[in-house]
């Protein structure tokens, strides 16, 4: 027993005191590589060191960090290299924006930089379409995958334009910002304030329908609400409210705001003074005004001229639009 | 006849209700109002040389070609130019065409409108590739590519083969059927006049055993035709893809994303061939071509010989009627044609069959999810995956549909057709190609 004892324990200083020598062979070893690799490390971070502006770091936590791509770079992090570069080489900070934080952010920005940056007019994506199921009927029935790149490609649409919304929204997949919805009445994207005009459903549009405008002084806008390049008659085929191209708003239109381009009239928000003159003798409502008081019955002309549409234009419209319905209407492929 | 050759990869077998195989070509009177898009081949679009108010007759060139990949386009009536303008195309897009109103049916003087056969081909290969191109030719089975370019090999590559495509694999369509029957004699000398433009030995004709007549007829044409030969090729679609027909005739596998020409053949529809004839020994434009309207209701399935620019109303009518039942109107075949818009579409050079679709057969089935049972897989006959790729397309990964060869797809349908699921697996793929050829294009900019 006693032998037995005595050997036991012989056995267990034996293994420890090889367990400890293992320990420490392995705590020096590594100790060792540790040392040599860190003086390494030392001295190539030494030689190779990249310097990074640390006005680069400022910049962007000023940013919003929504990493859209609205200002053509990809991400804040892009922004601010290009911000911070172009503040050292040019001293301005022209052709750069973000349109996310606006004239704020951009503000900031220059203060860090130590650069004056002129104010921004705020910018609105405006879908300029209002070609809803009640404007333009559907003359088709479409069934296939609800996406507008695919049915662009496929036909022209339920109701018969080749140049208006799908309807399908793309534009609202696209929106980064929860700023665009699907109006189910009409069947056509509704912008609301949350915009930040970063331009993603602009790309996404394959029809070109969003136009990134001038926000205007107490949101107030006016545009044309159509995008046809047909001439009156085949535009007004399909949609009740097409602009035709008449050219009356460009005569109206005192400050040459308005340019008619193959039978589109196209409002330069730079020039507009909102002064809703071409709203007002537009013969197919497809000038819009936006965010403005109602009119006063009193003036002059406008009066009149409002009701002239509505009594003449639409009913004639509405009849048009019944007899292209009754033609014969299948869609869809296979 | 043995086992019948076939491609290998895919293929489906949609029922054929080839209603109108057993009805003569029939011509149709010239329509009163010619509506001729510019737009009608594959690549750019023609350009107008008249102007409104000119006196234009039947064949007199109206538009010339817009570009290397593009074909002239010729009167189809007689009669004055009413307007260049915006004319709704087979799309229902309104792009640029010439209307013409017609006015008796004078041809041009140039044209021979006998009926005699000339069998003696007289030209070399460079007059009878300029007759072609001058005559506006492009491939009739539907992908309207410029059959001039075709048969200029580029530089260092030699075709060794013209394959004729008598195969007709979408259902309905009977328009090449016809075509074979009646004008069999036409389309042999059509077959020699494309191998002496190619200067090639051998002329294979592939046709589909579901035409017996066709076969036969063929076959017996070609008794003592040495180099023509007339293949007989098992019912599968889509034999009549180039790829898969020279897999079927030849076992040679074209490699992705090249032309049949990398591996020495040259595809013609049957209808090209016909339309090669007409130019080389008859100084013939296309302005006129084989349109098959047909139907479970229609009354009197029919092939019709059309001036293109007749509006699709009238080979209704000329059908009898459309059907009360009528749901969907497709342009081509039920697997790779296109819905249209309305009847007032004109006939184009691509047009080969107009289908009146039942209401009870036109809609589609409500999508469920998809359960990789893989049928698509095995359908495919370019031997792609199209639940990852229409998957890729939807969800808007492209640079995995471009690695997993999006751009290889045939858009035949076959994937849509088998899928259990009802998963519009074309439609995500077509979307995807679209968006990958543009990408594609963009980088090959920079």
């Amino acid at each position: 027993m006693c032998f037995a004892e005595k050997c036991l324990l012989n056995e267990i200083i034996r293994k420890s005191i090889v367990v400890d020598n293992i320990i420490i062979i392995a705590v020096i070893a590594l100790g060792g590589l540790g040392l040599v690799s860190a003086v390494i490390l030392f001295f190539v971070a030494k030689k190779f060191k990249v310097f990074e502006d640390p006005k680069i770091d400022e910049v962007e936590e000023a940013l919003p960090s929504a990493n859209c791509g609205g200002c053509g770079y990809p991400g804040c992090r892009a922004f601010a290299e290009a911000a911070v570069k172009a503040a050292k080489e040019n001293h301005s900070l022209e052709g750069l924006n973000c349109p996310v934080g606006g004239n704020e952010v951009m503000q900031t920005v220059g203060q860090l930089l130590g650069i004056e940056v002129e104010q921004q007019e705020p910018l609105i994506a405006v879908v300029r379409c209002n070609g809803s199921y009640a404007n333009s009927p559907g003359k088709v029935k479409y069934e296939g995958v609800s996406s507008c790149a695919f049915t662009h490609a496929l036909f022209t649409g339920e109701g018969g334009c080749q140049y208006g919304c799908l309807g399908h929204g793309d534009c609202v997949d696209a929106c980064d910002f929860d700023a665009i919805h699907m109006n189910p009445e009409t069947g056509l994207p509704v912008v609301n304030d949350k915009c930040t005009a970063c331009g993603a459903c602009v790309e996404a549009c394959p029809r070109d329908i969003i136009e990134l405008r001038k926000k205007g002084p107490k949101d107030r806008r006016i545009f044309v609400s159509c995008v046809n390049k047909e001439k009156g008659g085949p535009a007004k085929k399909n949609c009740a409210v097409a602009c035709i191209g008449c050219g009356k708003c460009e005569k109206v239109c005192k400050f040459d705001a308005i340019t008619i381009t193959s039978f589109l009239a196209y409002i330069d928000f730079n020039k507009c003074t909102l002064c809703r003159k071409c709203v007002e003798v537009c013969p197919t409502d497809a000038i819009w005004e936006v965010n403005f008081k109602p009119r006063k019955p009193k003036p002059l002309e406008p009066e009149g001229s409002v009701a002239r549409k509505t009594v003449v234009a639409k009913p004639a419209d509405a009849e048009k639009v019944k007899s292209a319905e009754e033609k014969p209407k299948p869609e869809d492929k296979h | 006849m043995g086992v019948l050759k076939t491609f290998v990869l895919g293929g489906v077998h949609p029922e054929e209700n080839k209603l109108s195989s057993n009805v003569p070509i029939e011509a149709l009177p010239v329509p009163e109002q010619a509506i001729v898009p510019l737009g009608q081949n594959l690549g750019a679009p023609s350009k107008p040389v008249v102007s409104k108010g000119d006196k234009v007759k039947t064949g007199q060139l109206i538009a010339e070609a817009g570009g290397f990949i593009s074909a002239n386009i010729h009167s189809p009536v007689s009669g004055t130019v009413l307007k260049i303008d915006n004319v709704v195309d087979m799309t229902g897009f309104r792009r640029p065409g010439i209307v013409i109103k017609t006015e008796g049916d004078e041809w041009d003087e140039s044209i021979d409108r006998s009926d005699d056969l000339i069998t003696e081909v007289d030209y070399s290969a460079e007059e009878i590739i300029e007759k072609i191109k001058q005559a506006g030719i492009v491939g009739m089975g539907g992908a309207t590519f410029p059959t001039y370019v075709k048969l200029m090999p580029p530089p260092g590559k030699k075709a060794d083969h013209v394959i004729i495509n008598g195969v007709e694999c979408e259902p309905y369509l009977t328009s090449d059927h016809r075509l074979m029957l009646e004008k069999g004699q036409e389309i042999i000398i059509g077959t020699k006049i494309l191998m002496k433009a190619l200067k090639v030995a051998q002329a294979i004709i592939g046709i589909e055993s579901n035409k017996p007549d066709a076969i036969n007829h063929l076959t017996e044409l070609t008794k003592n035709e040495e180099n023509i030969k007339v293949v007989p090729l098992k019912v599968k679609y889509p034999q009549g893809g180039e790829k898969q027909l020279i897999k079927a005739v030849l076992n040679r596998e074209v490699p992705s994303g090249k032309l049949p020409i990398e591996v020495g053949c040259v595809v013609q529809n049957v209808g090209t061939t016909f339309a090669v004839y007409e130019a080389v020994q008859k100084n013939k434009p296309l302005f006129e071509r084989v349109v098959t309207v047909t139907g479970k209701s229609v009354k009197k399935p029919s092939n019709f010989l059309a001036r293109i620019g007749t509006p699709i109303s009238k080979l209704v009518d000329a059908a009898e009627g459309l059907p009360d039942d009528t749901g969907k109107i497709i342009g081509g075949g039920p697997m790779m044609g296109k819905a249209l818009p309305s009847l007032d579409v004109p006939v184009v050079k691509g047009a080969s069959g107009i289908l009146l679709m039942r209401e009870q057969e036109s809609h589609r089935k409500p999508e469920s999810p998809c359960i990789r049972c893989s049928k698509c897989t095995n359908v495919c006959p370019m031997g792609l995956e199209p639940f990852l790729l229409a998957k890729a397309s939807k969800i808007g990964k492209y640079d995995i549909a471009e690695n997993e060869k999006v751009m290889d797809c045939i858009e035949c349908g076959s994937c849509q057709y088998i899928c259990p699921a009802s998963i519009p697996l074309l439609d995500y793929l077509r979307l995807g190609k679209n968006k990958v050829g543009n990408i594609i294009r963009n980088r090959k900019k920079k």
